[in-house]
Formats: structure tokens, sequence, C-alpha cells
């Protein structure tokens, strides 16, 4: 019974998505027509695109006989904060329009999309007018909450893995040793809580830290995994993404600081008081700025930096014809293509590791015992233990 | 800069901070705590069965030990049961020898003794028959020869004789 509802469900879902790719493919009669992406400024306006966040799911475009550009995908629902409230309308409206041409009439507002970002017309005006630097000049951005491409992946991540660990968990119920897919899983699991979250935070404390250790290692491997599939996310490359996961790790050691931290932090024991101030305003901007920074825009970085090589890389089909001819620039476009993709996927492991190294490694500073009454040798040296060498290291 | 700040997008900030803070909610809840959990006991349960197994060897070796032990005891009373019975065979036949030389001697001993009271007997019976025969002897002798004066009264002339010789 249960196979069967499970089978309808799949049907359905196919069914719908199918339904809402043709609808949408064919609902673009007058769409603009770009052409195929083949000069360099084409390719880099392309890139540059793509790394963007997009309102619309699209997985590829294509001419047919009529010379009218097609565009398979699917629209995404939009959901903005206007000057009159909540609208929400889905992104087909827009007819894959970037650059503020079609308006949208929603709410007692009008809309547009530039270069994905969805811009609010004021009042009276009927089309964008934009200055000489390409910038809107009656027209304003507005809070989107759409469910754009990057939410779209995070919720399917985010579902995955609520899929995922939660079903190795029930596993645990009924056997000491999980099987199928939970057996690929535990032992990633455990690599994280072994070599991430204990060794940073240390025995005692790495317990309460290591649920939030776990989501964000996972959340961003798969993320940046998924970004290396023809599907395009770009969802850790986007800077919000990071700048929240970032802000997560800054409120998480910050909150759970004690004492010594911010007795360390602001006011310094062991140095002369003249330049405690001064310490106490570094170490304020490290904890405060430094650090959060550092993990959001080594994150962003890295994965917009791997999409960028890989499509150029990509491109080399293309930009390189003229010199190499079709198949020398194809070929070369694919040798160095897989092996750039090979190093993204190790890359993808690495960003996901780093970041959730340096978040625990940030919180073990944060939580770290600093017992001052150590032990002491005959000369009246500290004797230094495994806790204090830990110390010392983060 | 200003291209990064304004693709940053605070919708989708916004957005990624509710989900990420439904997903660790959800996630710690459903998922790690009881994962964390249960591979915490399992570990336990691991390190528990190392250690009884530990223990477990520790005991058969010292079984093993008292065993080796015990034989060796037995196998050196077997020794010194089979030395001992060694020893109380030599002995006997040793003491049986010494019992029947003595026998043996005493035995003789009384044979000799009885034989030599025997001989004596016999010596001293025979002694008394040559004494009688010769008194018997003797007497017929004398009876004979004192049947006439005469012959008695040269006799003692003789031996009167004799005694003067002397």
């Amino acid at each position: 019974m249960k196979e069967v509802s499970r089978s309808f469900r799949t049907f359905l879902l196919l069914f719908t998505l199918c339904f809402s790719i043709q609808g949408f493919a064919s609902s673009d009669p007058e769409g603009e027509v770009e052409g195929a992406v083949s000069s360099k400024e084409e390719v880099d306006a392309y890139i540059q695109h793509h790394i963007k966040d997009s309102h619309d799911f699209h997985l590829f475009s294509y001419t047919n006989s009529e010379g009218e550009r097609k565009h398979v995908g699917f629209p995404l629902p939009v959901i903005i904060w206007s000057s009159n409230g909540l609208v929400t309308f889905m992104s087909s409206e827009f007819h894959h329009d970037d650059a503020g041409h079609v308006i949208v009439e929603k709410g007692g507002a009008k809309f547009t999309k530039i270069h994905s970002k969805i811009y609010e017309l004021e009042a009276g005006a009927s089309e964008v007018k934009f200055d000489e630097t390409h910038h809107a000049t009656n027209a304003h951005k507005v809070l989107d909450f759409s469910i754009t491409k990057s939410v779209m992946g995070i919720l399917l991540v985010g579902l995955f893995m609520l899929w995922a660990f939660s079903s190795l968990a029930k596993q645990y119920k009924s056997k000491k040793v999980p099987t199928g897919f939970g057996r690929v899983l535990e032992p990633l699991v455990i690599y994280v809580r072994d070599e991430i979250a204990k060794p940073n935070i240390g025995e005692k404390k790495y317990r309460q830290f290591t649920g939030y250790l776990l989501t964000v290692f996972f959340f961003i491997w798969i993320l940046n995994l998924l970004g290396l599939t023809p599907f395009g996310f770009n969802v850790t490359g986007q800077l919000a993404v990071t700048a929240a996961l970032a802000i997560f790790t800054l409120v998480i050691y910050t909150f759970s600081g004690n004492k010594d931290y911010w007795m360390h932090m602001l006011w310094m024991p062991g140095v002369p008081v003249l330049i405690r101030p001064v310490l106490a305003i570094i170490e304020l901007a490290g904890a405060f700025l430094i650090k959060p920074f550092s993990l959001l825009v080594r994150l962003f970085a890295n994965i917009s930096a791997g999409h960028i090589v890989v499509m150029s890389l990509i491109a080399i089909m293309f930009t390189l014809k003229d010199s190499l001819g079709v198949a020398g620039a194809t070929g070369l476009s694919l040798v160095l293509s897989f092996f750039i993709t090979l190093i993204e996927v190790l890359v993808a492991f690495l960003q996901a590791y780093i970041f959730t190294m340096l978040s625990a490694l940030f919180i073990g500073m944060a939580v770290a015992e600093h017992d001052h009454d150590h032990e002491h040798d005959s000369l009246g040296h500290d004797v230094p233990d495994a806790e204090d060498v830990r110390e010392n290291f983060i | 800069m200003e291209t990064l700040i304004n693709d940053f997008s605070p919708g989708l900030f916004v957005v990624q901070t509710i989900l990420l803070l439904g997903l660790i909610f959800l996630l710690v809840k459903f998922a790690w705590k009881p994962i964390l959990t249960s591979l915490n006991e399992r570990e336990e349960g691991i390190q528990g069965a190392l250690e009884a197994a530990d223990k477990a060897r520790k005991e058969m070796q010292n079984l093993q030990a008292d065993n080796d032990k015990l034989l060796k005891e037995a196998r050196a009373e077997r020794e010194a049961m089979l030395k001992e019975a060694r020893e109380i065979k030599e002995k006997m036949i040793a003491d049986s020898k010494e019992q029947a030389q003595i026998e043996g001697d005493k035995l003789l001993k009384q044979a000799q003794a009885a034989i030599e009271s025997e001989k004596k007997a016999a010596v001293a019976d025979i002694k008394n028959q040559v004494a009688a025969l010769s008194v018997e002897i003797a007497e017929k002798v004398l009876k004979e020869q004192l049947s006439n004066k005469d012959k008695q009264l040269k006799l003692v002339e003789d031996m009167l004789g004799d005694v003067k010789l002397n």
C-alpha cells in the first residue's frame, strides 16, 4: 500500500514537472531572442548571469525552426515586499526578460527585472529609464523573498538532509549498524564529530555544538556538489547565503563565549594596561568583523571562482573555435573542464570542511577553559597539559 | 566591491536564515540527537565488549596457568610417588634379603648348635659306651688276668716298678 502511494506521488510530481515545463516553454512566444551564446562578450555576460541567483529554473535554451528562441525550464514563485505590501506572482510573467523591458503590473505597482533583481517602478513611470552607467533612475529595488533557484536548492537540500539523516536516525532504533545509504552517511557523521568538533571544541563541550556543525557541513557540501551538476545551482556562491552561514557562526560563538573569552577580548590579562584598550579594539574587530568576513568571503569566492573557471573552460569550445578548429577547441575544452571539475569536487568538500572547521575553531576559542592555577614545576614554569597545548594552538 | 554589494540580496539572506534555522532545529531534533546518542551508546558498548573480552582472555590465561600449575604438580606428585614406590620396593627387597640372611644365619647357627650338641651328645655317648666297653673289657681282662694269684702279684710289682722309674 505504501509502495503504491509512493509511486503515485512520484508520478504526480513528474507529471506536474513535465506539464509546467511544457507550459513554460510554450508560453514564451514573444520572448527576447538572444540567440546562441558564441562571442567572448556573450560568454562573459552568460557567466556573470549564471553565478547570480535566478528567478526561474532554467535548464537550456534552443532556437526552433521558426527562429524562435525557446527556453526549457520551469518558473518559480516571486514573492516581494513592495510599497503596497506583499505581492506574489510566477516568474514566467517576466518572459525571461532580464533587462527591464517587460513590466509586470501586480497589486497596484509595476515591477521589472534587471540583472536578476526585481525593481519597482516609481509611481507614474511606464518604463525603466537608465542613466549612462546603466543604473535605473526611476525604479528602486524591492525586498525579494522569492523562491529563487537558490532558495529552491536550499529547500531541496534541506529536505534531502532531513530525509537522509532522519532515516539514518531511525535505523538505530532497530539495529546497531546501519545498512544501505545509512552506512555511507554514518562515517561522515563520525568524521565531522571526531575530526572537526571534538579536536577543536574539546571533549567536554563538543556535544552541544555538533548539531550545528553537522548541519552546516552537510548543507555546504551537498550544495557545493549540487553546484557542479548541470542544473547550475550556485547557492554557496551567493553572498547572502554565505553571509547568513557566517553570521550563524558569529552568533553561536558570541553567545556561548565564557567569562575568559570576554576577559581576553576586552581586557587582556598579562599585558601593560595602556596596550589593553588597543588590543580590545583589535580583538573586537577580529571577533565581530574579520572572522565572519573571512568565513563568508572564503566560501563565496571559492565557489564562485570554481563556477567561473569551469564555465570559462567550457566556453573555450566557442572562443577558440577559430584558432584551433572545432575538434581542437572542443577537445581542449573537454579535457580542461573535466580536470577542473574533478578539482572542484575536491574543493566542494574542502570548503565545507574549512568552513565547519573554522566555525568549530572559533566556537572552541570562545568556550575554552583557561585555568589560571596551572601546575608549576620546580622552576616556576607552567607544566603544559594536553588541554593547554590545544588552547595554545587555537 | 560595488557589484558585490549590489549582488547581495537581503531577501535571500532572510530566507536563508529562516530556512537554515529551521533546518538546524529539525535536524538536531530528528537526526543529530538520536544519531549521536546511538553512536555514543554503540561506542560505549563496543568499549565495554572489548574490555569484557580482555578480561575474559586474562581469566582464560589465569585458568591456563592454573591448569599448567596443577598439571605440573600432578606430574611432580606422580614422579615422587613412583620414586617412593621404587624406593620402597628396593628397601623391601633389601630388607627381605637381610631378613633372609639373618634367618638363614640363625637357622644355620641353630643347625650348627644342634649338630654340635648332637655331636657332643654322640661323643659323650660314644665315650660312655667306650668307657662301659672298656670297663667291661677291662673287667673281662682283669677277670681273666687276675684269675690266679701269681699274675696279680706280678702286675703289682710291674706297676710299682713303673712308679719308681717315673
